[in-house]
C-alpha cells in the first residue's frame, strides 16, 4: 500500500531498462519501496537493472514483455498482478526514433507510434483494468513535452506521445473515483540514453530530477507534472504561438 | 445481500485524509446483516468502520468491503447501580455520554474525541487522559461478542485469547458487535481542573513525576515550534471530575446536565499553505501566553477539558488538499533522553504543527497490540505535504524502536512493515491467532496490507 504520502511499497516499471525509470525505482527504494517487478524486451541490461535494485535491498523480478506485442499484454501482465497488489504502475517504454529516416520509411515511422502509443493503449488499459479492482494505485505515463505541439523536427515521436498523453489523460478522468490515479509526466529534454548524441535542448534535465518529481507528484496526487517544472509557463506560451512563426523557432 | 442493507462504491480515508482508496461500504443495521457481509466480501475481504476518526488507513480497505458499524447503534442495557452498559459496538461515546451523565455515570475512557464508537475504542484500545490511573478502554470491557471469520459470533471474555488479540487488533481477528462496559461514577458534568505553565521539557516533565499521581486526568499540551531555552514549553491541564459541593448553588439544581455547545464547521476547502510556520507559530505562542502561570480549581465543561476540538466540525479540513498525519509514540520511562532528542528535532526542524500533546502511561494493557506502555507518550499532528517529511519520521521511528518504544497503529499511516516487530512483541502470537482464526484473511485494511499484519 502506499504511505500517507503517496510512496508506493510495490512498483512495476513497464520498460525495465528505461534509464528515468531506473532512477525513480531507485529513489522509491530508497524511501520505502520493497518489491519492484520491471517488464522489458529479456536482455542482459534488463537483468543488470534488476541485479543493481536488488544491491538497494529490493526485491527485484523481471517479466518479459514487449510493447510491440500488443496481444501477449494480457498474459504478461496478468501474472504480475496476480502475484499482489502493485501500488504503482510505471509506463516507461519508449522509442523516440530518426526523423528523417521515419519520415521516409513509414515502416519504421510505424514502430514509433506502436510502440509509444498502440503498445501504451493496451498496456495502459490492462494495467488500470487490475488497478481498479484492488481499489487503489497509480499509473504514472511517460509522456513528454513533444506530445505538446508537434514540431517539424520530430512531429513522428512527438504526435505519438500527443496520442499516449490523450489517452492517459481520458484513462485518468475514466478512473477518477474508483481509487486509482493516473499521473502524466511531461518531460523536457532529459540526458539519457534515448538522446545520447542529440544536441541538448534547453531546460535540459537529468533521469533523478525526473524522478524527484514524480515522487512529489504522487505525493500531492497531481494529475500532470512538467519536468523541469517551469516548462508548463514555457509551453502554455509556445502553445499560442502562431503557426508561421511556430515553424521557424529554433525548439 | 438483504434489501436492507445500504451498499455504496466509495473513496474512502481515515481522519488524516491521506491514501484514499476505493472499497464496498456496507452498512449493516443488524447483527444478522453484518454475518452475511463477511460472508460475501469476496476475496479482498472485509474490515469493520466505526466513526472513521484513526487517523490512517486502519479503517478502509482497497478493492474490498468495510463495514461502516454505525448502522449498530443500540443501547441494549444499562445497570444505573452497578454503573454497567451492553450496547452496540456502532454506539459513539458521545450517545454513551448524552445517555449516561444524566444517570450518574461516565465513559471509563474517553479519546480526545466524543466521536470514536465503542467498536473503534477497543479495536485501537484506546487510551485517555486517566491512563496512569485506569488503563486502556478495553480493562473496563467485561465482554464483547466478535464475528468472526467463518460468520459465527464468539463471546470474548478478558483474558482469553480472542479477548487480548480482538482489544487493539485494529478490526482484524473480526467485527465486534456488542460489548459490555464498565463505567466510572460521577457526581457532576463538570470538571476541576488544575493549569499550569512548563518553562521548558524538563520543568514539565519533572512537573508531572512529581505530582500525577494525584489527578485523575492529566495532559500537557507542547508549543513544538519554541526553539532554545524554551524547547518544550508546555501547558499543563489536570484535574477529575468536579464533585457536587464543588458547584456552585445555582449550577447544583442540574448537576449532571452535558451541554457539550459545537461552532460552525470548517470550510470544505481551505486554503492550502495557510498553515505555514509563521502562522502555526503565533498561534502557539498566543495560546502559551493566555494560559495562566498556574490556576486551580477552575471548573469546566466536559468537552472543552476533554475534546476541545470536538467544538469544530471537520476540523481535519484545515490541512488542506494533501491531509495530515499524525505521529504518536511512547517510549518507556528512564528513555527520557530520547524523547528530549525528539522533541529538540522536531522543533528545529520547525514543523508547522499546532499544539501537540505529552502524556505519561501506566501499566501496560493485556490487548497484543494494545499501544500503551508505561512511559512517555508523544503525539503530534504535520501537514502531510511538507518535503521530506517521510524520511524524517522514518528517521524518528529508529529513535523511538532503539529506545524500545512503539508507534501507535490507529494514527499511523506511513510506518514501514519492517518497524514492526521491534515495537510490538506479541505480533506472532497476533498473527498465529489470525492464521487460526482466519486462514483465507477475510479481515484485511490497508494498514493490515501495508504493514503485513
Ligand atoms: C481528535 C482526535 C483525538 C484522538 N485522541 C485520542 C486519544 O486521546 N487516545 C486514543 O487512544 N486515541 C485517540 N484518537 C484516535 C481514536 O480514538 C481511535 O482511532 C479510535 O479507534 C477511533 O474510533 P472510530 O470509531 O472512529 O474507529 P475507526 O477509525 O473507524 O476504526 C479504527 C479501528 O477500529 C476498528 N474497528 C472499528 N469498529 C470496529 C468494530 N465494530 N469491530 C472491530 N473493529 C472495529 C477498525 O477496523 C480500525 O482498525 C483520536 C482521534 C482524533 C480524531
Ligand atoms: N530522454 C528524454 O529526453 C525523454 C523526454 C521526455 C520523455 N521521455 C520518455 O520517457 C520514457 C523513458 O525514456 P528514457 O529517457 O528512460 O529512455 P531509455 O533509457 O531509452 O528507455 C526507453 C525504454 O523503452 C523500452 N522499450 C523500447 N521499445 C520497447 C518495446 N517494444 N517493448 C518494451 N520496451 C521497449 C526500452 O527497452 P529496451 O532496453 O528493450 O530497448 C527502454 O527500457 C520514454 O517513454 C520516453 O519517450 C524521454
Amino acid at each position: 500500500m502506499k504511505d500517507a504520502f503517496g510512496t508506493p511499497q510495490s512498483l512495476l516499471v513497464l520498460g525495465g531498462t528505461s534509464e528515468i525509470a531506473l532512477a525513480t525505482a531507485r529513489r522509491l527504494v530508497a524511501r520505502r519501496t520493497r518489491t519492484v517487478w520491471l517488464a522489458g524486451r529479456p536482455s542482459p541490461a534488463l537483468e543488470e537493472a534488476a541485479v543493481q535494485l536488488r544491491s538497494l535491498g529490493a526485491d527485484v523480478h523481471t517479466v518479459a514483455f514487449d510493447a510491440l506485442d500488443s496481444a501477449s499484454h494480457e498474459v504478461a501482465l496478468g501474472k504480475v498482478f496476480a502475484e499482489g497488489d502493485i501500488d504503482m504502475v510505471l509506463l516507461a517504454f519508449g522509442i523516440l526514433g530518426d526523423q528523417s529516416r521515419d519520415e521516409s520509411e513509414p515502416l519504421s515511422a510505424v514502430r514509433v507510434a506502436q510502440t509509444n502509443y498502440t503498445g501504451a493503449v493496451s498496456a495502459g488499459l490492462i494495467c488500470a483494468k487490475a488497478l481498479q479492482g484492488q481499489g487503489h494505485g497509480s499509473l504514472v505515463v511517460l509522456s513528454s513535452v513533444a506530445g505538446e505541439r508537434a514540431r517539424r523536427a520530430n512531429f513522428i515521436y512527438g504526435s505519438s506521445k500527443a496520442g499516449l498523453d490523450a489517452f492517459a489523460q481520458g484513462l485518468g478522468d475514466a478512473l477518477h473515483g474508483t481509487g486509482v490515479h493516473v499521473m502524466v509526466v511531461r518531460p523536457g529534454f532529459v540526458r539519457s540514453k534515448m538522446t545520447a548524441g542529440l544536441e541538448e535542448a534547453p531546460m535540459a534535465t537529468t533521469p533523478e530530477a525526473v524522478a524527484a518529481a514524480i515522487e512529489t507528484g504522487l505525493r500531492r496526487r497531481s494529475e500532470t507534472v512538467w519536468v523541469p517544472g517551469a516548462l508548463r509557463v514555457v509551453m502554455s506560451a509556445l502553445r499560442h504561438v502562431p503557426r508561421p512563426l511556430f515553424r521557424r523557432l529554433p525548439v | 445481500m438483504p434489501a436492507e442493507t445500504t451498499t455504496s462504491v466509495t473513496s474512502v480515508t481515515g481522519w488524516g485524509r491521506t491514501a484514499p482508496t476505493t472499497s464496498l461500504l456496507v452498512r449493516p443495521r443488524t447483527y444478522e446483516e453484518a454475518a452475511t457481509a463477511v460472508r460475501e466480501c469476496g476475496e479482498r475481504g472485509g474490515i469493520a468502520r466505526g466513526l472513521g476518526r484513526a487517523y490512517g488507513d486502519a479503517a478502509q480497505n482497497a478493492g474490498g468491503a468495510v463495514l461502516d458499524m454505525t448502522g449498530l447503534d443500540r443501547i441494549r442495557g444499562i445497570d444505573a447501580v452497578a454503573g454497567v452498559v451492553v450496547c452496540d459496538a456502532g454506539v459513539s461515546l458521545h450517545r454513551l455520554m448524552e445517555v449516561l451523565l444524566p444517570l450518574g455515570w461516565f465513559v471509563p475512557v474517553t479519546p480526545g474525541t466524543r466521536y470514536v464508537t465503542v467498536g473503534g475504542a477497543i479495536g485501537a484500545d484506546i487510551h485517555g487522559k486517566n491512563h496512569h490511573v485506569s488503563g486502556s478502554f478495553s480493562r473496563h470491557v467485561q465482554s464483547m461478542d466478535v464475528l468472526i471469520a467463518d460468520g459465527t459470533v464468539q463471546t470474548a471474555l478478558p483474558g482469553s485469547d480472542l479477548f487480548d488479540a480482538t482489544a487493539g487488533g485494529m478490526g482484524l481477528t473480526g467485527v465486534i458487535l456488542s460489548a459490555t462496559v464498565e463505567l466510572h461514577p460521577v457526581e457532576t458534568s463538570l470538571m476541576s481542573v488544575d493549569t499550569e505553565r512548563a518553562t521548558d521539557l524538563d520543568d514539565l516533565m519533572s512537573r508531572l513525576t512529581a505530582t500525577d499521581d494525584r489527578y485523575r486526568y492529566s495532559v500537557a499540551w507542547i508549543d513544538l515550534l519554541a526553539r532554545g531555552a524554551a524547547t518544550g514549553r508546555a501547558v499543563l491541564t489536570r484535574g477529575d471530575h468536579a464533585p457536587l459541593d464543588a458547584l456552585p448553588v445555582r449550577a447544583r439544581r442540574e448537576p449532571l446536565a452535558f451541554r457539550p455547545g459545537r461552532l460552525p464547521a470548517a470550510p470544505a476547502f481551505f486554503p492550502e499553505g495557510l498553515l505555514g510556520r509563521t502562522s502555526v507559530s503565533l498561534f502557539n505562542e498566543l495560546w502559551y501566553r493566555r494560559a495562566p502561570k498556574s490556576r486551580t480549581g477552575e471548573l469546566q465543561k466536559m468537552s472543552t477539558f476533554f475534546h476541545p476540538l470536538d467544538g469544530v466540525p471537520h476540523w481535519n479540513r484545515v490541512y488542506g488538499r494533501g491531509g495530515f498525519v499524525q505521529y504518536q509514540f511512547v517510549v518507556g520511562y528512564g528513555q527520557e533522553e530520547t524523547l528530549r532528542r525528539i522533541v529538540s528535532r522536531i522543533s528545529r526542524r520547525g514543523c508547522p504543527s499546532f499544539l501537540a500533546v505529552l502524556k505519561r502511561f501506566g501499566e501496560g494493557d493485556p490487548g497484543w497490540l494494545s499501544f500503551p506502555m508505561p512511559g512517555w507518550t508523544l503525539a503530534l499532528d504535520i501537514p502531510a505535504n511538507l518535503t521530506g517529511l517521510g524520511a524524517f519520521l522514518d528517521e524518528l521511528d529508529e529513535e523511538v524502536t532503539g529506545a524500545g518504544g512503539r508507534v501507535y497503529l490507529a494514527k499511523d499511516s506511513r510506518l514501514r512493515p519492517e518497524s514492526l516487530a521491534g515495537m510490538y512483541p506479541k505480533l506472532p502470537a497476533f498473527r498465529a491467532l489470525r492464521a487460526e482464526l482466519d486462514p483465507t484473511s477475510v479481515f484485511t485494511s490497508d494498514l493490515s496490507r501495508r504493514l503485513s499484519l
